[in-house]
């Protein structure tokens, strides 16, 4: 394998690995192409920690001569080298923990490091680790993803009256970010969106994204449109979104900018759906952070939550500082807002900001998470991420290449998926009962959307998945989710359907920090899952009680 | 009922915006002797709201609008009612009734002494022999050949506000007892609040010395030996001040302060900085004010938070009680805790020691025994605290709102350490205000007794008792882990956060509302049922099996689960 040339030293003995929420172990290191093991030597133990290099975020290394140093074995004296010198690495991983080793000689230590440093950021796609993975217990022939559009839209046969499939993007030529199907009006035919396209940002032009049974109301996403300074209009643009409204007597627009952010539009070439043209149309501007500025909070909170100065007034300041569950509070308001027109006010609506591939989806999804019971079970979870996020172009592979503590200069970082996670989660909070998964599953897709073995999150649309054969040469991450170990964990034992929309509160109070995924590597949260351990008991017990005192009913 | 002016008004709006309530319901406003009674008009649900008067903190009359004149209840309990009565007249007649109502002057105005449960004498005296403190004691180990029961204080002769019952070590002679109350605050001497069996360390208590800047006292100095002594396993003890200690410097002027570690052998002096009672009272009513802020953001939310500085004492009281808790758990080196009089900050850092150190403090019972000995007994002034009668508000402060909170937070670090939920430690903060039980009048055990409240009002303890199935936890096993030994809470700012229960009671989510702990205690509960029924195997009764209700689960549960469930079933059966 190529990865050879990057790995110097391959192999280290009397390695000291400190890992949160377990005793220091001494063993054996190995760096390979796509892992760092470490294996332990100690007597009883037989410990192994494999962690992938994808999933660190910055290392940080010291050199030190061992003569001054005094390290934590240094009384057994079982390993100073001759050379009288050792490093230490500490490695910061996107999923928050924090890992140090301590690796006996300076060379070996840079050499690692050199390693690490390369062989996580690796650019080319066809190089990770999902292209080399193959699980004893899986098989590259099995079903890859959970329900193609195509299923989706035979399926809602509610649908087929007023919408149509529409494969005008089955080259991705009129859009690269979308799939090859999407829903559009009936009344729509390619040419007319491929008009559209051309003034939609990104050729993202409005398709159905949820269809609300109880009224017939739908949920409708694009980007923003390509006004510009001089107004210019679109007439297939403007019968399209006529087309959804369909006799009722108005919808709704729901931009995440400000209105000053889409005023400012115009003069990069973008802008917003005029009064005038769209007259059907009520816009609403609900300012979302996005890009950087969301990285930035994240960095913060992170950091806040390092602070060991265990001073109240300072990790409170902090903590409002960093923005983050301003964040959360916006968008599930905003989401709760959509939701709102749809489902109270009996309208359909439109949502976008810019590029549409951040916080409309954040928003979409969460609507329908309150609206649709479907998607509130693990499969419907699942289901509704696929199509939401995976298929309608979320680029994970730009948004997800750095977490809280690259020192590496932003780019298209920003970490909409995990706010979309942390607003689940309230949800999750508020509503114990309604959803169908646990927090484990929301802890398990925050990793697997930074570093994985399976294909799932890779690139950044369908297009590139395609190009590079994701779904021939990868596993599936959904599917393995629901495979039956895996459904019994992720599952939430409490869950009881319910038909009604659960109307989540934002009021400050309501909203808490997500210890399970910021604070995961203390102790606390040990004491919270040992909880959630026990109410699965519980009911384990309970189910099984009730069967065997009925035996007539199986 | 010379305080009511008009006992009846009628077509008034009444708002409870702390139930969740968003539009007023119209009704019938009845002022009775010891509550606030209003009746809903709507012929079909006729819903009646009381207030007991003595849980009112504030009655506040706003401008009139057209509509009519407001008064606005504040409790304290934190439920905040808006009441729009039509005519002025009749709202200027009940602001007058309700703020004379609400600061009754004689204790024989409270609720307690007209309260009149449905039982006779012999049930009422049964009802206060149910808190047994000596029992405690035992099964703490005592008396044993270290620490016996004192007969010094009998008769309060040596201290007004200790209970008479009292456990000091062996060898502290009634001499010595008499010399060190001389030399401490209001006759606190140092005694036991809590033994802890494993390493024969005890907690202890008093308050400050009247050491001035150079005074001592040979007693005292005998009676902090003789604590130590009483520890075999240790030669010194520790003696924790809990105010920051430039308060207690300063205190050194007015000829009281701190033990000079020169006089005293064998002590270490340590200091923890809980603030006094001025501080909190300010702290907690910025701490309401966040929680009744209509629309916050997000940093107008954290900003208050901050500024209130609440989290900040919680953790200061957690802190102390933590430290005690290591050096009695780890060091096995006993503590003398003080603070002033030693009847506030050192009773909140004691049982919080206590709850950390024994698991039975964590139990239903062991809470209630908890706050009878070290807030009860040991002479906390209830009524002036908590302001049972109209008096100086200065001396009004939240106290035992911190302690009770502390419990809270500790349970939301280790949800399955506790028997009890929520709603019990809300009952208790209710019930030390509302003066609708004897148990926590006057200040100190000789004023109960001296009013005989023993004979004229009841002990709130049995009725918590009997309703403790509302009261459980479900999580809570005896034999679990977090249940077991001390419990070791990280105190880092993050872990704590506002308790929303007691204090924003504004914001609750709309249907479907979810419990969680009700559904599992339904689950508890059937369980046992059935676990009951296979053991007598018995019938399964005919037409509904008792877990219909709940039936969902059997269609939803995945395959190779039922297959567990049939698995478990047969053998169960066998």
């Amino acid at each position: 394998m190529e990865f050879s040339e990057y790995i110097k030293t391959a192999n280290v003995e009397d390695v000291v690995l400190r890992q949160p929420l377990h005793p220091p172990g001494r063993g054996t290191l190995c760096i390979t192409g796509h892992h760092l093991l470490f294996s332990d030597r100690e007597e009883g133990s037989c410990r192994q920690v494999l962690l992938l290099l994808r999933n660190i975020d910055a290392i940080e290394k010291s050199v030190e001569n061992l003569l001054t140093c005094s390290g934590l074995f240094s009384n057994a004296g079982l390993s100073q080298r001759l050379s009288g010198s050792s490093g230490t690495i500490t490695i910061k991983c996107k999923d928050l923990r924090v890992l140090q080793l301590d690796i006996p000689g300076m060379e070996e230590c840079l050499n690692i490091a050199r390693s690490i440093e390369t062989l996580s950021c690796l650019d080319s796609m066809s190089e990770l680790y999902p292209f080399f993975y193959r699980p004893s217990n899986a098989s590259l022939w099995d079903q890859w993803g959970l329900l193609s559009l195509e299923r989706h839209y035979s399926q809602m046969k509610e649908l087929h009256d007023r919408w149509r499939l529409s494969t005008v993007n089955r080259d991705f030529s009129v859009c690269p970010s979308y799939p090859q199907a999407v829903i559009v009006p009936k009344s729509t035919d390619d040419d007319m969106l491929e008009k559209v396209a051309k003034f939609r940002q990104g050729g993202r032009f409005p398709v159905l994204c949820y269809y609300h049974k109880k009224n017939g109301m739908v949920i409708m996403r694009s980007s923003q449109p390509l006004t510009g300074a001089n107004r210019k209009r679109c007439r297939e643009d403007e019968q399209l979104l006529q087309a959804v409204i369909d006799g009722s007597d108005k919808g709704y627009i729901i931009d995440t900018r400000s209105s000053q952010q889409a005023l400012q539009a115009r003069m990069t070439g973008g802008g917003l759906e005029s009064k005038s043209c769209y007259s059907s149309w009520k816009r609403l501007q609900r300012q979302m952070e996005r890009g950087k500025a969301l990285q930035e909070s994240l960095i913060k909170l992170v950091e806040a939550c390092r602070d060991e100065s265990n001073n109240m007034d300072r990790w409170l300041s902090k903590l409002e500082n960093s923005k983050w569950l301003s964040h959360v509070q916006t968008a599930l308001s905003t989401a709760g807002l959509l939701a709102e027109c749809v489902e109270r006010d009996g309208h359909s609506v439109l949502v976008h900001g810019s590029e549409g591939t951040d916080s409309t989806l954040l928003i979409s999804t969460l609507a329908q998470l309150i609206m649709d019971p479907s998607c509130r079970t693990l499969e419907g979870f699942l289901t509704l991420l696929e199509r939401e996020w995976v298929q309608a172009g979320h680029p994970f592979q730009q948004r997800c290449a750095h977490s809280a503590h690259s020192h590496a200069r932003l780019q298209q970082e920003s970490p909409v998926f995990l706010l979309l996670l942390d607003c689940v989660w309230q949800l999750w909070r508020q509503f114990p009962l309604a959803l169908g998964f646990s927090e484990a599953l929301l802890l398990r897709l925050a990793t697997e959307a930074y570093a994985s073995d399976y294909g799932t999150f890779l690139g950044n649309n369908q297009q590139e998945r395609c190009t590079l054969g994701v779904k021939e040469n990868t596993h599936c991450l959904f599917q393995a989710l629901l495979r039956p170990r895996e459904r019994d964990c992720y599952s939430n034992p409490l869950y009881e359907h319910t038909e009604l929309a659960i109307w989540p509160s934002v009021h400050p109070q309501s909203l808490q920090l997500w210890r399970g995924f910021f604070l995961r590597w203390t102790p606390q949260t040990h004491h919270l899952e040992e909880a959630q351990e026990e109410i699965r008991n519980m009911v384990i017990e309970w189910g099984k009680l009730a069967l065997s005192s009925c035996p007539a009913s199986t | 009922m010379e305080h009511i002016r008009t006992p009846k008004v009628e077509n008034v709006r009444l708002l409870d915006r702390s139930s969740g309530q968003r539009k007023a319901s119209i009704g019938t406003l009845y002022l009775s002797a010891t509550h606030t009674i209003f009746v809903e008009n709507n012929p079909e649900t006729r819903k009646e709201s009381w207030v007991l008067h003595s849980m009112v903190s504030s009655v506040e009359r706003t401008p009139t609008i057209p509509a009519g004149s407001q008064v606005i209840l504040r409790c304290k309990d934190f439920r905040v009612f808006q009441i729009l009565v039509p005519q002025e007249r009749d709202c200027l007649d009940v602001h007058t009734s309700l703020v004379r109502l609400s600061r009754p002057e004689k204790y024989s105005e409270l609720y307690c002494l007209s309260f009149n449960p449905n039982v006779n004498k012999e049930e009422r005296q049964e009802s206060w022999s149910f808190m047994d403190l000596t029992a405690d004691y035992k099964r703490m180990g005592l008396p044993n050949n270290l620490w016996v029961s004192t007969a010094a204080n009998s008769e309060y002769r040596v201290c007004e506000t200790y209970p008479s019952e009292l456990y000091v070590p062996k060898s502290a002679t009634p001499p010595i007892i008499v010399g060190s109350a001389r030399f401490r605050s209001r006759g606190r001497f140092p005694a036991l609040s809590y033994f802890h069996q494993d390493t024969l360390a005890a907690v202890c208590r008093c308050s400050q010395p009247l050491s001035g800047f150079s005074g001592r006292c040979q007693e005292d100095e005998a009676m902090l030996q003789a604590l130590m002594r009483a520890n075999p396993g240790s030669d010194y003890i520790y003696v924790v001040d809990t105010r920051p200690k430039l308060n207690a410097m300063a205190n050194r002027a007015a000829g009281k302060g701190y033990e000079n570690e020169d006089h005293y052998t064998n002590i270490k002096l340590h200091f923890i900085g809980i603030e006094n009672i001025h501080v909190m009272r300010s702290s907690q009513q910025k701490v309401i004010d966040v929680g009744e802020m209509r629309f916050p953001s997000m940093t107008d939310f954290l900003y208050g938070l901050e500024n209130s500085g609440w989290l900040k004492h919680i953790k200061a009281i957690l802190d102390a009680g933590l430290f005690i808790a290591r050096a009695v758990a780890d060091e096995g080196v006993s503590v003398l805790v003080h603070c002033s009089d030693g009847w506030d900050r050192t009773a909140q850092a004691c049982s919080v020691a206590s709850i950390l150190l024994d698991p039975y403090y964590r139990t239903i019972r062991g809470l209630m025994v908890l706050i009878e000995r070290d807030w009860v007994s040991f002479g906390h002034k209830f009524s002036h605290r908590y302001g049972h009668l109209d008096g100086d508000p200065k001396e009004v402060s939240p106290v035992i709102d911190q302690f009770v909170e502390c419990v809270w937070q500790l349970s939301e670090q280790f949800p399955c350490a506790f028997e009890f939920n929520e709603r019990f430690l809300v009952a208790i903060h209710t019930h030390i205000y509302s003066c609708q039980y004897g148990t926590f009048l006057g200040n100190c055990q000789k004023e109960r007794r001296d009013m005989r409240l023993g004979e004229r009002t009841h002990s709130v303890w049995p009725e918590l008792w009997k309703e403790r199935a509302q009261y459980t936890n479900p999580l809570y096993r005896a034999e679990q882990s977090q249940s077991q030994g001390v419990l070791r809470p990280n105190t880092t700012p993050y872990c704590f956060k506002m308790w929303k229960g007691l204090y924003n009671h504004a914001e609750k989510s709309t249907p479907p509302r979810q419990s969680p702990a009700d559904f599992l205690s339904t689950v508890r509960e059937e369980s046992q049922q059935l676990e009951e029924e296979l053991a007598n195997q018995q019938e399964v009764p005919p037409g509904g099996t008792p877990h219909h209700h709940l039936g969902f689960r059997q269609e939803d549960s995945s395959p190779d689960r039922g297959a567990n469930h049939v698995g478990g079933g047969s053998e169960e059966e066998d």
